[in-house]
């Protein structure tokens, strides 16, 4: 009934080495493991991503009258809510005839921007980040992604808003 | 003993060659996680799929080179 040394050690010494060399390589090969469990949840991390990009719908968005063409001068600012009640938009006249509206949420941190009239382009307070007026991108700053454009069209005395445009049209 | 020293610091030298590429493997793993997070919240879908695949290949490249150290390990005994 002889069995194998190496069957029998027991599992507390190979964990609690009294060699040096095999406490540096216990904990290292545990490290290791570690590491690939990291890989793993790296990889769960694209796959969900995936899985959110499959089961993503196209929002339909409602057609509102979000401001009378009236009620704001030139150079002039108005919030409105659009698509949702909880999503903070901002309108700006900045011609005679011209009106553009993006989203109120930094891309980069969520704060609320701004339009600055002095520098014709809209701002965020948090981390410097600036947007063109023109199509919401960014000029400078921590933000990656263009503010979401709200697309308005004008019927009469009133803007519409139609649809959200996440990139700049080009 | 000598012998099993020699034997574990050998063994340390290649654990720790993998443990550096698992390292490499990871810090690009991290970055595309983060990049096609960034293009799925830009609205931009389709990185989702190749970025899914990259991520599944870079974590069998981690996965193989743990199974080599503890395969190694147990060859010899
Ligand atoms: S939150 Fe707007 S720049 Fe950081």
């Amino acid at each position: 009934m002889k069995t194998d040394p190496v069957e029998r050690k027991p599992l507390w010494r190979e964990e609690f080495s009294i060699f040096k060399a095999d406490e540096k390589y216990v904990s290292r090969r545990q490290l290791t493991k570690f590491l690939t469990l990291t890989s793993l949840g790296m990889f769960a991390g694209n796959i969900w991503i995936l899985a959110k990009s499959w089961m993503y719908k196209e929002p339909s968005y409602p057609v509102k009258a979000v401001a009378k063409v009236a009620e704001i001068p030139v150079g002039g600012v108005k919030l409105f809510q659009y698509p949702g009640p909880e999503d903070q938009c901002i309108l700006v006249r900045t011609a005679e005839d011209a009106y553009v509206a993006y989203s109120q949420k930094c891309t980069h941190l969520s704060c609320a921007v701004f339009y600055s009239k002095e520098n014709n382009r809209i701002e965020c307070p948090c981390h410097e980040g600036y947007f063109s007026i023109k199509d919401g991108s960014v000029l400078q700053g921590p933000p990656t992604r263009p503010l979401p454009r709200v697309v308005l069209e004008r019927r009469g005395p009133e803007l519409i808003a139609i649809r959200m445009q996440q990139e700049p049209e080009g | 003993m000598e012998d099993h020293n020699s034997e574990r610091s050998q063994h340390l030298t290649m654990i720790d060659g993998a443990m550096a590429l698992i390292f490499v493997l990871l810090t690009v793993q991290v970055w595309l996680l983060s990049a096609t997070l960034d293009t799925f919240l830009a609205g931009h879908r389709e990185a989702a799929l190749p970025g899914a695949i990259v991520s599944g290949l870079l974590f069998l490249g981690c996965a193989v080179l743990y199974r080599f150290i503890t395969r190694a390990e147990r060859r010899s005994g």
